[in-house]
């Protein structure tokens, strides 16, 4: 952890930045080398066909205060392949994730098991008679909640997206 | 991807012979570059066109320095060719520094061929991998007709915005297979990176701040040289009668003869340009980026001024210290907004006050008439050069009073590693910064430790004729390790004494094939420069053997505030 973070520690927030970059693996080493030279923090990233073709968006999930905020975002606009950069968490905008998570079954406890995916809309994808997976999408809240519902039964593995995002259209006549 | 149509310009030629006639269509006159297996398509070319004249350095290092050096004393591009593998690691460093001095410079590496990529093959190295945290961009070439493209666009991007190094990597195949290359064709614009133009309101408002000052200070830094905007720099200090302090890298935008220049300011700039800055209501940044070598202890820097802070790189506003006006945009677009809203004030209790401190600690050193001081070596140099040489450095002490000694009356004349600190800069950078301008002096100062770090490039010096004049302040140590280890480390000076092991420079130099001098004593060193001043078919080594002992002051020492700087 860098020093100024442990100065700043209160001030810190967490962003959701979407950018459209060229599709490349120059584009993707540019941006993670830029956060890891830069000492910057990915907490989620992903990277996938934007609308144009030959464009990629990637969502990135970071934190900081509002003086490394910043630095992302302008340093981020620098690069050549990045064509624009968005901090989405100043508007309103909807973020999902998809988890797949394998929970360890018994021939008991399965039925409490999908009752307990049911509460949370998830599928179940695939069933063995020692486990079950598990399909959800979600806030990144809600994903955190339903792992930690499983847990007890215990997790056999899990695989998170990370966070893809869109800025809201409509937002109300008030 | 690339199905253009033939048009009247566009022609069938190899990827060699591409990219030398993009590089000519680019206005480019001069590279510095080491051939190597799969770069020969390219010097096979070159061999056979003569009007692109090729440098042969000795160490790719030397020719990124070089590259660095020729665009530092023309404004224009420096282009460096290496060869795949070790060649290309060779112009790291170059292109590190270039990359921390925002210096335009175009970089061309051999690849493997494209099909062996990946493969561990002979002299392969990922040069992009290697050069993507210190590049501004970077191409792997893989199809030949894109070449005149790639070449066209590293250009822009190199030259455009806040300047910098663009790497093409170039497999030998793409440099023997024939493509179409158009010198017309237009470079797509999504690569513009041009920040949108400063609203003429924020401008007004950082003038009305201006305005309103008693203590204003000017801080100008490498933008203003880069930019080349210091005329309006000058007219804005002229007609606001606003005192002048400049970093390391904005040392020439503004005559250091003017009544209103505090000269350098920073760890080891003047007393009174750095009161100046702490006591300052409001200060005026330039094209400078608040480095910590300039603010010391950030929390404690100017902290009873308001800021205005020109930059054309939006990320270097409030990076290290709060902006209350950043004016974000070229400074040669922005200052004749600040020209036109200024007033002339009268700031003479301002003026009375920083001359009671330029009284009280003036630049100053001790001398013994047995020694040479290597203050007075540098007075002298600028002293007969008259303040109107282009001056390369390395890095140390020979550089802080290089700085602080010689008086800079002209941009583009001072050549020195700011960001990285690079030793071995000095002497290659002042080689291409001769080739690129005959019509003036190039003296390279710098150290005993610096110098060996890339002397050899005096065969290339030799072999071309490039009269530089290089001046090695001899002390016989790493000084400014020295110097620590003596305040810092309790005076062990832990492998910082070169003198048991240098070599005579004198002998080394003739070795070369270039004249050696030596100076030990006062007469001696006017005697040396004399002589050196005089030759201009080749380059001089002076081997000028300075006293040991001294110490570059004022000092910030590190993590200090600046008004806690030390006076020896």
């Amino acid at each position: 952890m860098k020093w100024w973070m442990v100065n700043f520690m209160s001030d810190i927030t967490h962003h959701t930045i979407s950018l459209i970059v060229s599709h490349g693996f120059n584009a993707l080493s540019r941006i993670v080398g830029l956060f890891s030279g830069r000492g910057f923090v990915i907490d989620t990233i992903t990277f996938g066909d934007a609308e144009v073709p030959g464009m990629a968006r990637v969502t990135i999930t970071t934190h900081g205060d509002k003086r490394i905020i910043e630095q992302i975002t302008h340093q981020l606009e620098k690069l050549v392949d990045v064509v624009s950069v968005t901090d989405l968490t100043f508007g309103p905008f909807v973020a999902r994730e998809l988890a797949l998570i394998k929970v360890e079954v018994t021939m008991e406890n399965r039925s409490e098991i999908m009752q307990v995916a049911n509460v949370f809309r998830a599928k179940i994808i695939d069933i063995s008679p020692k486990s079950l997976t598990i399909e959800l999408t979600g806030g990144k809240d809600k994903v955190d909640a339903a792992i930690s519902m499983f847990r007890p039964f215990g997790l056999r593995e899990v695989a998170r997206t990370g966070s893809v995002a869109l800025s809201r259209e409509y937002q109300g006549t008030t | 991807m690339n199905t253009q149509a033939h048009t009247e310009t566009s022609v069938e030629l190899t990827g060699g012979e591409i990219l030398i006639r993009a590089l000519l269509d680019q206005g480019v006159d001069t590279i510095f570059g080491y051939p190597g297996g799969v770069v020969l398509g390219v010097y096979d070319v070159l061999y056979k066109t003569p009007e692109l004249r090729h440098i042969l350095v000795r160490h790719e290092q030397g020719g990124t320095h070089a590259a660095e050096g020729y665009a530092r004393a023309t404004g224009k591009t420096g282009v460096v060719m290496a060869t795949s593998g070790p060649g290309a690691t060779n112009t790291v460093t170059g292109i590190t520094n270039a990359f921390m001095d925002s210096i335009p410079m175009v970089v061309l590496t051999g690849q493997v061929p494209s099909t062996m990529i990946g493969n561990d093959a002979f002299q392969e190295a990922d040069i992009i991998g290697i050069t993507r945290p210190i590049t501004k961009h970077s191409y792997l070439v893989k199809n030949v007709n894109e070449l005149g493209d790639v070449i066209k666009e590293a250009f822009h991007i190199a030259e455009s915005g806040r300047p910098g190094p663009v790497l093409i990597d170039l497999p030998k195949d793409m440099l023997f297979s024939k493509g179409i290359y158009d010198k017309n064709r237009q470079v797509r614009r999504r690569f513009d990176k041009a920040v949108p133009a400063c609203a003429p309101s924020d401008i007004e408002a950082a003038a009305a701040l201006i305005r309103t000052a008693k203590k204003p200070l000017l801080y100008v830094g490498g933008g203003v040289i880069l930019g080349k905007a210091w005329d309006e720099l000058r007219e804005l200090a002229w007609k606001t009668n606003i005192p002048v302090a400049t970093t390391l890298m904005g040392l020439g935008a503004f005559p250091e003869s003017d009544r209103q220049s505090v000269g350098m300011l920073g760890m080891h700039g003047t007393w009174y340009a750095n009161m100046a800055i702490q006591e300052c209501d409001v200060l005026i940044a330039v094209g400078a980026r608040f480095d910590d070598r300039v603010t010391g202890r950030t929390k404690d820097f100017s902290t009873k001024s308001k800021k205005i802070h020109i930059d054309i790189d939006p990320a270097c506003i409030g990076k290290n210290i709060p902006i209350e006006h950043p004016l974000i945009g070229n400074v040669k677009d922005i200052l004749p907004g600040l020209i036109a809203g200024a007033e002339r004030k009268d700031y003479t209790e301002w003026y009375a006050q920083i001359d009671t401190w330029r009284r009280e600690h003036p630049l100053k050193f001790s001398e013994n008439p047995d020694e040479i001081a290597p203050q007075r070596m540098i007075k002298k140099i600028s002293d007969i050069t008259k303040g109107n040489a282009i001056i390369a450095t390395d890095v140390g002490q020979h550089q802080m009073w290089a700085a602080q000694y010689y008086q800079y009356n002209h941009p583009m004349s001072w050549i020195t590693s700011g960001g990285l600190g690079t030793m071995g800069f000095g002497f290659p950078a002042a080689m291409g910064a001769a080739v690129a301008r005959p019509d003036r002096d190039v003296w390279c100062i710098t150290g005993d430790g610096g110098f060996q770090m890339t002397l050899i490039e005096l065969a290339t010096a030799v072999y071309y004729k490039i009269p530089v004049k290089i001046a090695i302040m001899n002390n016989g140590y790493l000084g400014m390790v020295r110097q620590w280890q003596e305040l810092f480390y309790g005076g062990r000076y832990s492998h910082s004494h070169l003198e048991p092991s240098n070599p005579d420079f004198v002998k080394l130099a003739e070795s070369f094939g270039a004249v050696g001098l030596r100076a030990t004593t006062l007469d001696e060193l006017d005697d040396v420069l004399e002589k050196a001043n005089a030759i201009t078919d080749g380059p001089v080594v002076m081997d000028i053997c300075v006293s040991q002992f001294h110490n570059v002051y004022p000092m910030i020492p590190p993590g200090s505030a600046v008004h806690e700087m030390v006076d020896g």
